[in-house]
């Protein structure tokens, strides 16, 4: 006689924690995975993969650990410790007041003093990354979308979809014009939400671009802050980059458009900035949200309490970013290193045959590699991929993950390395080019 | 106005002319309120284009883009006692030198306790602490600390951390490292649980009376729903598997699936410790019914009374229950004071809450400067064994004060063994039995006594009179005063 054991049903989980929308399995990841279990090192391991996927900035911390080291009571609160008392319980999602000031001068020096920043606009979070869910939580609703010109950075499928239901239609860029957003992209992409019935509540733009690594033009800016007004919807200016433009008066931010429109119907605008790769500190996880719309930041604050900045951190900050010498000269020598870098990778780049979309900005550059497809297709452009990644030993992130329009692109970020680790993959890169010409 | 006859004849008596011009009058107030509410963005004009370079002005009378509904309810003044007094005392917060006559807060589960002695253990140690100097990557030098890191938290400090937890919530009991998500504090903690365990719509059995906060941070984005159990001063307020049925059943009737059960243990605002029997019976419940069980134990290294604290780890242990459906959260704030450092922890059993929690904590990771701080300081054992026996002394030193100045006033509270404060009934200081009477009390308490305690319906009690008094943020001088301005009110009835 056979008993039956009936199991126990197992407890379930919700969508959101069922969902894919984290997106984990898609190229973009894969390549770290191949790099995590292959890591390239100059001395143990010269054939592993370099990661080249990865858009971090390592050029600068010399200068941040000199200033450390010069100044320990920013990490340390001081001979005998004064005020780390009142720092350690300090859970005011206001932030310091100290910190906020810090961050507003430090993105007025970003800008050349062009645009004028209030700390008390200043909200903060722990990174860019709940800066942008959070104001998507703000200003849509589930089922609502925002419109996002493509290629995009693949993490906004997750930071801006997962956990708030909102959609991304995207505004379709493509090379003709450099990738550039026209009012034609702005206007089909919202006409398309709306044959599909979905509420379009904002533009999200990255400027200087992600993937691109290319600032946008004023009179683009101008364009899309029209058709925002227009449409009556929120728009999004991510300048993560903006202290990562290798000439500073390449750079237009919002916030100037803005100031010379006198701030009028500037309600609809906000901004998302972060530490993480202006300042090369990503595992400290600072970011703003800086809105012009007081039920925005009113609304954004209180929010931000799932994702408060360290005080401890924010104390650090403080002291080293209203070190206005230092600001300057820390904005000012990154920005060239970045810029060396930058024309190192270009060139080689060229000299073995492969063109980049001219860039001026940020931690990568947008490479061209169309030509070299076998099949003009996504399919063709993951083969290729494929093989940079397990030929080459370069993990490069394909531009279908950036839901590029047109095949054969990648991002290649060149600040996360050594000059000398940047040599050994363009080293690489040449081989395999002068290899395909026999 | 010509709608006012008809109604008049129909309305009798003196109050008919008058009903009879309201009733029209509010019916067009809500006619025309229906109107705006239901108005759809699509309705409004698309606005001409006018002039040219630099910049095309819009016709000013548009309103801007509006905020989602999320954030329109997020946006209006929080009315609830709790945070009204939260902000009354910090725009007059007392100061024995500065502000005399101050609001004295009582609102504030914070601990000031024993804040010196880590600021000592900082200043004998720090150096080496947190940033060094040069090589080493991935021990030394700003390269360490700065790039990207796992989002949940580096392996160290979760190893570090499960023995600290091992310290505080149960000698006996093992904590693997990497069951462990680490957030930016506790309150991210319980939001991702719920994001990870319930869908929009659902809903959370919580005994009551509970933490005010857990209104806002379990329901604000998740769309989830929270269902009291409510606890009875006649049962100690130990949740009674009843009163547990019965949050379930409503919740059956409302048609809202219940997804799983919130239990705080130490409990907030009583204080109470729950016992191994109860602790059996919420698992049962939990097992009969298919859900999940959350226990919130961020209190649990501020034990200051003689009885024995279970956590919810210890009974798993054992092996009799079904872990998947167990998470506990855990935290710095409370037991270290460091609330402001934001660092709270996911205990979860269940492997695809653990990868999807991993994967949400990108929303919300622990800072990298004071990952390695904690890493150093929670590795030193010894310190942390002296610190926890000192904490709880003290906290028990400023409970006995307290409560001993409450039994002078000849108010009565609930006897606890846990948490930073004491659940005191001044139902006998109030006027009628009531909310309202009780809400008029705190009123008193906070405009005439300047005293900011939480009154009972802030935290979901269904049995007036009943405020939660903190007392870890006060010292011990201010003990006298606090009860004489209480006394104050007491005697004004």
């Amino acid at each position: 006689m056979t008993i039956e054991i009936e199991a126990a049903p197992s407890v379930q989980l919700s969508r959101v924690a069922d969902s894919e929308t984290h997106g984990e399995n898609s190229p973009y990841f894969a390549g770290w995975k191949a790099y995590d279990e292959n890591p390239y090192n100059e001395v143990s391991n010269p054939s592993g993969v370099i990661q080249m996927g990865l858009a971090e900035n390592q050029v600068s911390f010399d200068l941040l650990e000199e200033y450390l080291e010069k100044h320990s009571e920013a990490s340390t609160w001081g001979k005998g410790a004064p005020g780390f008392r009142e720092n350690a319980l300090f859970q005011d999602y206001h932030g310091l007041i100290t910190f906020r000031k810090a961050m507003a001068s430090f993105m007025e020096e970003i800008r050349g003093g062009r645009a004028k920043f209030d700390p008390e606009r200043v909200v903060l979070t722990a990174g860019a990354t709940a800066a942008n869910e959070l104001l998507t939580f703000i200003i849509a609703d589930p089922g609502d979308a925002l419109l996002v010109p493509t290629p995009y950075y693949p993490g906004f499928d997750r930071d801006l979809r997962w956990r708030t239901g909102v959609k991304i239609v995207p505004i379709v860029c493509d090379s003709s014009n450099n990738f550039q957003i026209t009012t034609q992209a702005l206007e089909a992409a919202y006409e398309l939400a709306k044959s599909m019935n979905i509420r379009v509540r904002g533009v999200l733009i990255t400027n200087p671009s992600n993937p691109l690594g290319a600032t946008i033009s004023r009179s683009v800016l101008e364009d899309i802050l029209d058709f925002t007004t227009k449409k009556n919807i929120h728009l999004v200016s991510d300048e993560i980059y903006s202290g990562s433009v290798f000439s500073p008066s390449e750079f237009v931010s919002v916030a100037e458009v803005l100031e010379a429109r006198e701030y009028k119907g500037s309600e609809r605008v906000h901004i998302v900035y972060s530490l993480s790769k202006d300042l090369g500190l990503p595992g400290f996880r600072v970011g703003t949200i800086y809105s012009y719309n007081d039920k925005v930041v009113t609304t954004a604050r209180r929010m931000s309490s799932f994702t408060l900045i360290s005080s401890q951190t924010q104390h650090l900050l403080a002291c080293m970013l209203s070190d206005k010498k230092f600001a300057k000269k820390y904005v000012e020598i990154n920005r060239a290193r970045l810029r060396e870098r930058y024309e190192r990778i270009i060139t080689g780049l060229r000299s073995a045959g492969i063109e980049c979309l001219k860039g001026n900005a940020g931690l990568f550059c947008w490479m061209n590699l169309s030509p070299l497809l076998e099949k003009p297709t996504r399919e063709g452009e993951l083969d290729l991929w494929r093989t940079m990644l397990h030929e080459l030993k370069l993990n490069i992130s394909p531009g279908s993950s950036c839901h590029c329009s047109e095949p054969g692109w990648f991002r290649v970020c060149f600040a996360n390395m050594s000059e000398h680790t940047l040599e050994v993959a363009l080293d690489r890169i040449h081989k395999y080019m002068d290899q395909r010409r026999t | 106005m010509r709608l006012v006859v008809p109604l008049q004849g129909i309305v009798q008596g003196r109050g008919g002319l008058i009903i009879g011009s309201l009733i029209p009058c509010a019916l067009i107030y809500f006619l025309r309120l229906h109107l705006k509410r239901h108005r759809s963005p699509s309705d409004r004009a698309d606005l001409p284009r006018s002039g040219s370079r630099p910049y095309r002005s819009t016709r000013g009378s548009l309103a801007p883009a509006r905020v989602s509904s999320r954030a329109e309810s997020i946006a209006r003044p929080d009315k609830s006692p709790y945070y009204v007094g939260l902000d009354r005392v910090s725009r007059d917060p007392f100061d024995e030198v500065d502000n005399p006559v101050g609001i004295i807060q009582l609102g504030l589960a914070e601990n000031r306790l024993c804040l010196d002695l880590i600021e000592e253990w900082l200043c004998e140690n720090l150096n080496g602490a947190m940033i060094g100097h040069g090589g080493d990557k991935d021990h030394l030098g700003i390269g360490g600390i700065v790039e990207y890191q796992p989002l949940d938290g580096l392996m160290e400090l979760k190893g570090a951390m499960a023995s600290f937890m091992t310290q505080v919530l149960g000698r006996g009991i093992s904590f693997d490292p990497s069951r462990i998500v680490l957030t930016a504090g506790a309150t991210p903690a319980v939001e991702i649980l719920c994001f990870c365990l319930a869908d929009p719509g659902n809903a959370f059995i919580v005994p009551a009376p509970y933490y005010p906060g857990f209104d806002r941070d379990m329901t604000w984005r998740t769309g989830v729903e929270l269902i009291p159990a409510h606890c009875r001063s006649a049962d100690n307020f130990i949740p009674s598997i009843s009163a547990l049925d019965q949050a379930f059943n409503q919740a059956r009737k409302r048609g809202k699936r219940v997804r799983g059960i919130l239990i705080s243990n130490p409990s907030n605002p009583m204080g109470k410790l729950l016992p191994r029997e109860t602790i059996h019976n919420l698992l049962h419940f939990a097992q009969e019914k298919n859900i999940h069980i959350i226990s919130d134990e961020i209190f649990a290294g501020s034990i200051h009374g003689n009885e024995e604290f279970v956590s919810l780890a210890e009974i798993l242990d054992a092996g009799e229950f079904d872990k998947n459906r167990v998470h506990i959260v855990y935290g710095l704030s409370k037991d270290l004071s460091l609330a402001g450092f934001r660092v709270g922890v996911i205990y979860s059993y269940n492997d695809d809450v653990l990868a999807a929690a991993k994967k949400l904590t990108r929303f919300s990771s622990v800072s990298a400067p004071t990952q390695r701080l904690l890493i150093s300081l929670l590795s030193d054992t010894s310190f942390i064994e002296r610190y926890l026996e000192t904490n709880r002394k003290r906290i028990r030193e400023m409970y006995d004060l307290f409560v001993g100045g409450i039994k002078e006033l000849g108010v009565k509270y609930v006897e606890s063994s846990g948490g930073l404060y004491c659940w005191v009934d001044m139902s006998g200081l109030i006027r009628s039995y009531s909310e309202k009477g009780e809400l008029e009390l705190w009123d008193k308490l906070l405009n005439v006594a300047k005293v900011n305690a939480t009154p009972g319906s802030a935290c979901h009690s269904i049995e007036p009179g009943w405020f939660r008094c903190c007392f870890s943020t006060l010292s011990k001088d201010n003990i006298p005063t606090v009860i004489a301005r209480i006394r104050k009110v007491a005697e004004m009835r």
